[in-house]
């Protein structure tokens, strides 16, 4: 793979995440699209246009999940708030959590605990832009854009035009 | 923000007020879920230190504790060893040693809450001391305002009442003008302060002080407590010349001017009954708005700072 990854990378990677959601769920069903503050928000809203040409519903919303951090015992300050935006009622409904790096896992544990506090889903999933490995929790992807073998402590960079001004994945191999 | 304690609005940077003010909105969307709780303060305990009674205020702190999830504490004075001459050093000594992470503070000497912060590793944030400030009100009032005219800029606030006895006065006095508004004060002659900070301009009169054009009323509580000296002549004289009678209020509904008042209201004295029905009216939202505005200053204070 050759880096920095570009925006057609970054186009078919959505397009991949696309086409794995479509093979689950067709498209009579109502799915609610949740990003994950920053970025995994651009990523939701960027799946949710490609979905949105099946003809199917599809609930957007965002969640910055600051709040339910495990590690504010570490930060010097604590997390700027962005706030969420879940305005459906999330009962019954298939959730496909979006977010743009998949690591540690612990950002998820977060989003699932945050997701809880404003109903009980139907279902989750989860679906995330770069697969990157390393967990520390057990947590997967359903759907997944690109995975990328890395050593724990290289840096993945991820920006986007939305958030960024433009789009690429850097890869900063540790020194 | 790197603050350990939160003592007066005039120690913030405008950058930090502005910070507290923004971060208070994604606290306030908590309210609407059908869990009203966050997990960023677990584990964190907050202990109550009130000298001098309060219901709102105290009960504002505490929910804002509990939904960040904040183990609560109150130490309740009247019943406790102060009343047996125990010294307020002796008291945050103990506190310090049951490790409690924020103490909020209300005492009816100025600057108490500054002395207790310098001697504890703990988070102080001041609920009100003597005459001095009453930060928390003063930022629950700039946002309460902030939702109605997003741009302070240039808008006109007029606080009516005891000015020369409140702290919620100085306070929210300073707050708006830091953030580009403009601050009358109406008030008898005997509750003025002879010498008002700059930029605020000082009325005796009802009717001088409305042509001034005020977006909104900020009516201060007639301290009953503090009547024994007589600075009006009565209760009754009072409503007539300064309050809000049903006529005057009939008045600046036409002129779309918002009410807004801390609470708990004298009603027949700053306020008529019709008040409670103003659809103008902020003062439930100021009591909404304090729960959010009093965990974003709990979520944005570190102690190490």
């Amino acid at each position: 793979m050759q880096f920095p990854l570009q925006a057609d990378d970054i186009a078919q990677a959505i397009d991949r995440l696309a086409a794995q959601i479509r093979e689950r769920h067709p498209a009579t069903e109502t799915l609610a699209l949740i990003g994950i503050r920053s970025r995994g928000d651009e990523v939701a809203e960027r799946l949710c246009n490609v979905l949105a040409e099946d003809d199917r519903e599809i609930l957007f919303g965002t969640l910055d999940i600051s709040l339910y951090r495990d590690d504010f015992e570490h930060l010097h300050t604590n997390p700027k708030l962005q706030g969420s935006d879940v305005d459906f009622p999330l009962e019954d409904t298939t959730v496909i959590l979006v977010d743009d790096v998949l690591f540690t896992g612990r950002t998820i544990r977060a989003a699932l605990d945050a997701l809880s506090d404003y109903g009980r889903p139907g279902k989750v999933e989860l679906a995330v832009l770069i697969d990157r490995g390393h967990r520390e929790m057990p947590i997967q992807a359903d759907f997944v854009g690109i995975s990328l073998a890395t050593e724990r402590l290289d840096h993945v960079l991820v920006s986007l035009e939305g958030t960024d001004g433009e789009d690429k994945v850097e890869m900063i191999p540790h020194a | 923000m790197l603050r350990k304690d939160l003592l007066d609005i005039h120690s913030l940077t405008r950058e930090e007020i502005i910070s507290l003010l923004d971060q208070a909105t994604p606290f306030k969307e908590i309210f609407t879920r059908s869990v009203k709780k966050v997990p960023a303060l677990k584990g964190k305990s907050v202990l109550m230190l009130f000298y001098e009674p309060s219901t709102r205020t105290h009960s504002s702190f505490e929910v804002a504790a509990k939904r960040l999830s904040a183990d609560v504490t109150n130490f309740d004075v009247p019943s406790s060893s102060v009343t047996k001459g125990e010294s307020v050093r002796e008291t945050i000594e103990t506190l310090q040693a049951m490790r409690t992470d924020y103490i909020i503070v209300r005492h009816p000497r100025s600057g108490q809450p500054a002395a207790i912060a310098k001697m504890t590793n703990a988070c102080v944030i001041n609920a009100g001391d003597g005459a001095h400030a009453h930060p928390t009100q003063a930022l629950l009032d700039a946002f309460t305002l902030r939702e109605i005219h997003p741009e302070l800029e240039g808008k006109k606030i007029l606080i009516i009442g005891d000015i020369l006895h409140s702290r919620v006065a100085r306070s929210t006095t300073e707050i708006f003008l830091r953030l580009g508004a403009k601050v009358a004060w109406l008030a008898p002659g005997s509750l003025l302060p002879q010498y008002p900070p700059a930029g605020v301009t000082c009325f005796t009169d009802y009717e001088t002080a409305m042509r001034w054009e005020p977006c909104a009323l900020y009516l201060l509580r007639v301290q009953m407590e503090r009547q024994d000296v007589q600075y009006f002549p009565s209760l009754r004289e009072y409503h007539k010349v300064f309050g809000i009678t049903e006529a005057r209020l009939k008045r600046i509904a036409g002129e779309g001017i918002h009410i807004m008042h801390p609470g708990p209201v004298n009603r027949g004295v700053e306020l008529c009954d019709a008040v409670m029905d103003y659809p103008l009216s902020l003062i439930n939202q100021q009591v909404e708005n304090g729960i959010a505005i009093r965990m974003s200053v709990l979520y944005s204070l570190k102690a190490g700072h």
